[in-house]
């Protein structure tokens, strides 16, 4: 897809997180704002998915490993026809099928439930080794948080990764550099990210997580390799394109309130 | 007598039916956190190479890693001992297995005191009591290596989560070859209007010598095996505390939130009567032969005996 048109939807993508966290009055815009261009990437160019068909044979599948960021997923399968875009209001309300965290029973397109972290790679990796069994050409993608890989269950899926040979996985991190209470640096060193999956024995990218060339010619690269995970490792802003947001760990996980929303709106061009 | 009876441990019928059942399912995957020599799911992984995932000493990566694969289509048996899946893994079990009602089995085995020298750490109380929180999770536990063998294929062929409790030491056969179990219906296969001794697991076999020494003092005990905690039979449980008035609980796990538990949730609200558990009280285990330890933390026939005698004097 045309990157002019990708640009166009994810910033669709950016109005309708916001949209539904303020309609929500709870959320988390931060995380969902900084996967926005990796998430609109992936359901609209990269992955081979048919809304028409969630259940497709030999689909790729995508697990959000962040499940905190579901906003940000919940507007692009809506944008990309998996339900309606007007339903996205209804996230985290009573009797919603948008759940605070993605829960696959509900939302087609969801291809797994998640929310507590640490979990999304894990599945993954079974993911893959299923798909390695079955001769099923289905890639597997994912994004974890930066935080996230705190988690040492993440590095045990990393070791399994590798061990069998699973290239048919695509991890993303989702490096914003924040978490909830402060910067990656204050709260648990991550760094160098890059670095670690090396060591493990990841094929390691890194490019800008909001420069959709960049990320396009990542996942190119990912496709190309054929006997090793690949993880990109995503330089990323939290909150990206409301500038209030921008780099504040504050905005992890709280709702703007009306005023807060207008401003974001008339930054992304959105309506009221 | 008691030395012609025939003891294999639950785990060793394990290891067998997955090779059975690996034969007739090419869905089946088994899954093992390094120690398929003593879970015996080495046997599935001699025939089915290609079908079975050594995952390392990673529990959470293995049961993440089986709901990945039971999402993709796949039946899967995962393994390790009884404290680690239950306990390392619960929250993965909860939210990537029952959450999302994967169809991963967690078999597990050296479940309780019986694991015997090797002590605390590894002998849990509380795998049942964890894995029946979990919602929409079938709990299981055989009491002999006939049951096991055709429990663990029912649970192979239903569709959902379940933890099915293995053991590490042999055991008595209590059962015939040709006897038929059905996952959710208890067995009551010692008939008695005195008391009832509902026992599950490896406490099945003590329950019936329990149930001779007290015929011996002119009582009769019913026994039933509840190899099924959850769903519970309720019905069998209502109908002894209606016929007896009185129950003895014995199990080899601890009396908070097990067998005992689950039995007096349903007596409590349906037909109250006096219950005496029998199991691990509230502390840890230690290291010993398996029967010394039994006798130790008290989860012997004589356990029970005593438990039906206190109930029945009162």
């Amino acid at each position: 897809m045309d990157q002019k048109e990708l640009e166009r939807i994810a910033n669709d993508v950016r109005i309708d997180i916001i949209k539904s966290v303020h309609a929500a009055g709870s959320g988390h815009p931060g995380g969902s704002l900084s996967s926005a261009d990796i998430l609109t990437l992936l359901y609209f160019d990269i992955m081979n998915i048919d809304p028409e068909e969630p259940d497709m044979k030999g689909r790729d599948r995508f697990v959000l490993s962040k499940g905190h960021a579901n906003p940000a997923l919940y507007a692009v399968l809506a944008e990309r026809g998996f339900f309606p875009v007007e339903e996205l209001i209804t996230l985290r309300k009573p009797g919603s099928r948008l759940q605070g965290h993605p829960n696959m029973k509900l939302v087609p397109g969801v291809e797994m439930s998640t929310g507590s972290l640490g979990q999304g790679l894990s599945v993954c990796v079974g993911m893959a080794l299923a798909a390695k069994l079955d001769n099923d050409p289905g890639r597997i993608f994912t994004v974890m948080g930066d935080g996230e890989i705190q988690e040492g269950m993440i590095w045990e899926a990393a070791m399994a990764a590798v061990h069998y040979g699973l290239s048919n996985i695509t991890a993303v991190v989702d490096w914003n550099g924040l978490q909830i209470d402060g910067s990656n640096e204050e709260v648990m060193t991550v760094a160098p990210i890059g670095k670690k999956f090396e060591g493990f024995g990841w094929n390691v990218l890194e490019c800008d997580g909001h420069d959709m060339a960049a990320l396009k010619e990542a996942f190119a690269a990912a496709d190309e390799e054929k006997e090793r995970p690949t993880v990109i490792i995503a330089k990323t802003v939290k909150g990206k394109g409301v500038s209030f947001m921008e780099n504040q760990a504050g905005w992890h996980g709280k709702a703007p309130n009306d005023e807060q929303f207008a401003q974001a709106m008339i930054e992304l061009g959105g309506e009221q | 007598m008691a030395e012609e009876i025939k003891k294999v441990a639950t785990r060793e019928s394990y290891g067998k039916t997955l090779v059975r059942l690996g034969e007739k399912n090419k869905d089946l995957v088994v899954m093992d956190a390094d120690l398929s020599g003593s879970t015996k799911t080495g046997e599935f992984k001699k025939v089915f190479p290609e079908r079975f995932f050594n995952m390392g000493i990673a529990e959470q990566d293995m049961y993440g890693a089986a709901a990945g694969l039971a999402l993709s289509g796949k039946v899967v048996c995962a393994s390790t001992f009884a404290m680690f899946a239950t306990g390392r893994a619960f929250e993965i079990i909860r939210n990537s297995i029952g959450y999302t009602k994967a169809n991963v089995k967690i078999c597990a085995t050296h479940a309780g005191i019986t694991v015997g020298e090797d002590g605390a750490s590894h002998q849990t109380f509380e795998d049942i009591a964890l894995m029946r929180t979990i919602p929409g999770m079938t709990v299981v536990n055989p009491s002999d290596g006939v049951s096991a063998e055709k429990l663990i294929e029912q649970v192979v062929e239903m569709y959902g989560p379940a933890y099915v409790r293995l053991g590490r030491a042999a055991v008595p056969i209590v059962y015939d070859e040709d006897e038929e179990f059905e996952i959710g219906k208890a067995k009551t296969i010692r008939e008695g209007n005195d008391v009832t001794i509902i026992a599950t697991g490896i406490m099945v076999a003590e329950a019936l010598d329990a149930a001779d020494i007290l015929k011996d003092e002119g009582i009769e005990a019913r026994v039933i095996d509840m190899f099924t905690i959850k769903p519970i039979d309720t019905e069998v449980i209502v109908k002894a505390a209606k016929e007896t008035g009185a129950i003895v609980t014995a199990e080899e796990h601890s009396v908070i939130g097990g067998l005992g538990s689950a039995v007096c949730e349903v007596t409590a609200e349906e037909c109250p009567v006096k219950v005496r558990m029998v199991g691990q009280l509230d502390t840890f285990g230690s290291s010993g032969k398996p029967e010394e330890l039994k006798k130790e933390y008290h989860m012997t026939a004589a356990d029970i005996v005593a438990a039906a005698r206190n109930i029945l004097q009162k």
